[in-house]
């Protein structure tokens, strides 16, 4: 700290560093791969993987979306009730649009779903940046809303798709595209966008600048109300792709639609190496975090050695593991 | 001059006293590493009852891993602690506390959401039937606040009251138990002329109760006051413990420094013009600054000066769009508008803030991010980040501004105050602003690096651009201004420069309403 200290020549090694907080979730995921196929080599199957990882899919998209609102220190409690609220609007645009647009209602219904998404997040992003209002409080609240809103717009019940549509629709969920199935792709697709944009575009520094110090963001002349409000928007627009995915996989959305998803997104986040304080963002590490969600899942239920109806409680176990791994490994 | 009259630690004793007298807290040769680096080493001092003794020293001179030493929050690597005679060892702070050593920290640690009364007693509650006794402790801490000539009222939320009063409420907190030693770090850095009387009282009553006083501060002219005996601390080391009335200001910042004082700032360069370049009209900033109008000039270093508190960095923060505030601001004549940080640096006005880890930089990020933080937009035209490009901005921002570090892939937390402060200054200028405004521009920095500094400061003023600077230490803002405005209670007490610009003179306007009154302010 004196005037005699050396100058080291200054080496770049920033390539090579290799940190075991940002491969935990890959290892796990590897782990979790060779613990399957000890208990049951069918696990390893083509056909079982690509299952468990398109029922991933919805969880993966949504948690691209909630890898930026966390990175930019924030939190989207409503994802869920969201995803229920889009397919209840979009569904119900379609079907008034079927007997005009024919198949066209299809494309119109999944831009209505888009739009839905933008101006939720558009609307969770405002709350809590212009209203200054706490994520958790701001998003609790919205949450309701979005899940009142289905409820009330299903009568409590369900509101299905047209049939003229349902088989047009079938493939972007049932669907494959050279051997892979079609959830796959988007949710690849919406990963490498995300991690393009958060990786390496100016609006992805910023995002991990407003949530790792919001001060030096804003001393630093970033508009941190812009940034968060954008993390939202992101957030709102990968709900609505989820949603396009989800509605062709029941035809129909219900009150119960996406419910607790939020849960599962946050979890896949956060065992993925995102810090839930904000500043540090990891897609592709949320990817594999939403897949190991999913392959839990799949084990427990291949495997006697727990109840399936645990499922839950060791997804629980497993985000509390994730928190104290990126507590000590600080 | 006496630095001479150096007093041999082992058998100094209380003039008149025909024995020695015995110390109440003795160290030992105490010396504390973290790994490979030295922090203190070999450092001996007595403190006898009734006495009052200072330790200076630079900032990284070790003044607080000392104390901190002596508390109990850290253990010494070598050396030994003794109380009366007895040897002690603290491994918490709360043993140090049962042995009589009350330490009063130079951050304010308090809880905000509690009232006055809760912060003295946290966590030693007083309790009556196993519940909470409110009303005794209340009661205590009333009266603990009148003796020390506090006001607030003891119910009050910590939140509610003064950077001062809760300097204040932690030192009651400190006192409020007998202790056989009181430790001060650096105490006086909140507080204003009046309050730092009444503390300077406090300390001297209890060196009348027969209390033994460690005084840390940077304050000298404190120092000169109070201190019985000066110890000075050097990167580390000791230098000596002398007699404190032996020993004159300079004579202290001398044995700091370890070298003449003049050679820490540059020769002074004519550059300055009589160009305004920013002129501000009427600054208002609500709670914190009234009518302020000045003027930069091009070429020209103009310092800020006051006492904390005065409104300096709340007045450029208001004139910048960081915190609510109205100005009429020109730049090179023409009226320009400022809304936010952004709107005043495309304007070209860059501000470094004088907390450099809380707003400046983001400690957890690569240095190449925090780098192009503020010029994103021109630095990387388009949509994505340019790396390459980055990656040799950085380059030349460490060759140019001699940051030192271990690799480039280094995080901006690990780099030492210095090399931060550097960083910080490269981080605004790649925005290429024609005023620079620097808040505390070496606080809590070596004194090679406070050079280092200067010399870019001087560097900025003969690119022709302005620059502002904002410090509390009057002797800095005297070794490199052309000009001094100074501050006090929010509004301009007057100004400097050339022959009136002195340290006393400053420190006069910045204190006192009289010279308020006789100076009228500046037009």
């Amino acid at each position: 700290m004196t005037a005699l200290t050396q100058s080291v020549p200054a080496r770049n090694e920033r390539r090579y560093q290799f940190s075991w907080a940002d491969a935990g979730p890959f290892l796990a995921l590897a782990a979790l791969l060779a613990l399957g196929f000890l208990v049951n080599p069918d696990f390893l199957s083509a056909t079982n993987l690509s299952n468990v990882i398109t029922r991933s899919a919805y969880v993966a998209i949504i948690a691209v979306g909630a890898t930026f609102v966390i990175s930019s220190g924030g939190l989207d409690l409503s994802v869920g009730s969201m995803v229920a609220f889009i397919a209840g609007i979009t569904i119900m645009f379609m079907n008034m649009m079927a007997p005009s647009l024919g198949l066209w209602a299809i494309p119109a219904g999944m831009a209505i779903a888009v739009v839905t998404g933008l101006l939720c997040g558009l609307a969770n992003g405002v709350i809590v940046t212009v209203g200054k209002i706490e994520p958790f409080i701001a998003t609790l609240g919205t949450m309701g809303i979005f899940r009142a809103l289905i409820t009330y717009m299903t009568n409590g019940g369900t509101i299905p798709i047209d049939r003229s549509l349902r088989e047009a629709y079938r493939p972007v969920y049932f669907g494959t595209l050279g051997g892979i199935p079609i959830p796959i792709l988007i949710s690849a697709i919406v990963a490498v966008l995300g991690a393009f944009v958060l990786y390496k575009t100016k609006y992805g520094r910023k995002c991990a600048a407003v949530g790792a110090n919001e001060d030096v963001a804003r001393y630093s002349g970033i508009s941190v109300i812009k940034t968060r409000t954008v993390a939202y928007v992101i957030q709102g627009v990968c709900v609505a792709v989820a949603a396009i995915c989800y509605v062709p996989r029941l035809g129909a959305a219900t009150p119960t639609t996406g419910q607790l998803w939020e849960l599962q997104v946050i979890t896949a986040v956060v065992i993925g190496g995102t810090a839930l304080r904000g500043g540090k963002g990891r897609i592709w590490g949320t990817i594999a975090g939403a897949v190991i969600l999913e392959l839990i899942a799949n084990l427990m239920v291949l495997s006697d050695f727990v109840s399936e109806y645990l499922v839950a409680a060791v997804q629980g176990v497993i985000i509390i593991i994730a928190m104290l791994v990126q507590r000590f490994s600080k | 001059m006496s630095i001479a009259a150096r007093i041999d630690t082992d058998r100094f004793a209380a003039p008149g006293d025909a024995l020695p007298v015995a110390p109440v807290l003795r160290a030992e040769g105490v010396s504390k590493q973290y790994g490979t680096v030295t922090v203190l080493s070999d450092v001996t001092l007595d403190i006898l009852p009734g006495e009052i003794h200072a330790v200076i020293g630079e900032n990284g001179a070790g003044k607080s891993t000392f104390m901190r030493l002596l508390s109990g929050y850290i253990e010494p690597t070598q050396g030994a602690l003794s109380m009366a005679g007895q040897r002690v060892r603290f491994t918490r702070p709360d043993q140090a506390q049962a042995a009589g050593i009350a330490l009063v920290h130079q951050e304010i640690l308090l809880a905000e959401a509690l009232t006055v009364t809760d912060n003295l007693f946290l966590g030693r509650e007083l309790t009556k039937g196993g519940m909470v006794d409110d009303a005794r402790m209340r009661r205590l801490a009333a009266a603990k606040l009148a003796e020390l000539g506090c006001e607030v009222p003891a119910t009050a939320l910590v939140h509610d009251i003064s950077l001062a009063d809760r300097q204040m409420v932690q030192i009651a907190r400190a006192l409020l138990d007998e202790h056989r030693v009181v430790i001060f770090d650096e105490p006086t850095a909140v507080l204003t002329g009046g309050e730092i009387e009444r503390l300077l009282a406090i300390i001297f009553e209890l060196k009348a109760r027969g209390i033994a006083v460690l005084y840390i501060s940077h304050r000298l002219d404190e120092v000169q006051r109070l201190a019985d005996k000066v110890t000075v601390l050097r990167d580390g080391k000791m230098v000596g413990t002398y007699p404190g009335h032996t020993l004159s200001q300079i004579d202290m910042a001398r044995l700091m420094v370890g070298r003449e004082l003049a050679a820490l700032y540059p020769q002074k360069q004519a550059t300055r013009t009589n160009q305004p370049m920013l002129s501000v009209l009427n600054a208002m900033v609500p709670g914190f600054v009234r009518d302020v109008s000045f003027s930069a000039h091009k070429g020209e270093i103009l310092g800020f000066a006051g006492m904390i508190g005065a409104g300096r960095t709340e007045l450029f923060e208001g004139i910048l769009g960081l915190r609510p505030g109205t100005a009429t601001v020109e730049l090179n004549g023409a009226p320009i508008r400022i809304r936010s940080q952004r709107e005043a640096l495309d304007a070209g006005i860059a501000y470094l803030t004088e907390d450099r880890k809380g707003k400046g930089l983001l400690l957890q990020e690569r240095l190449g991010p925090n780098l192009t933080l503020s010029a994103l937009a021109s630095f990387h035209p388009g949509l994505v980040v340019k790396r390459a490009r980055e990656a040799e901005a950085l380059g030349q921002a460490v060759s140019t501004y001699d940051i030192r570090l271990k690799s480039l892939g280094a995080r901006a937390g690990q780099l030492s105050g210095g090399n931060q402060q550097k960083l910080l200054l490269a981080k605004v200028l790649l925005t290429d602003p024609s005023v620079v405004i620097i808040d505390e521009p070496t606080r809590g920095i070596d004194i090679a690096n406070k050079a280092q500094i200067y010399g870019f400061i001087q560097d900025l003023v003969r690119q022709g651009k302005a620059c502002i600077v904002i410090s509390s230490e009057m002797q800095e803002l005297v070794g490199i201004c052309d000009r001094i405005i100074v501050m006090r209670e929010g509004r301009i007490s007057g100004e400097v420069s050339g022959e009136t610009m002195t340290e006393s003179q400053i420190a006069l306007l910045a204190t006192s309403e009289r010279a308020h009154v006789a100076q009228g302010g500046m037009k």
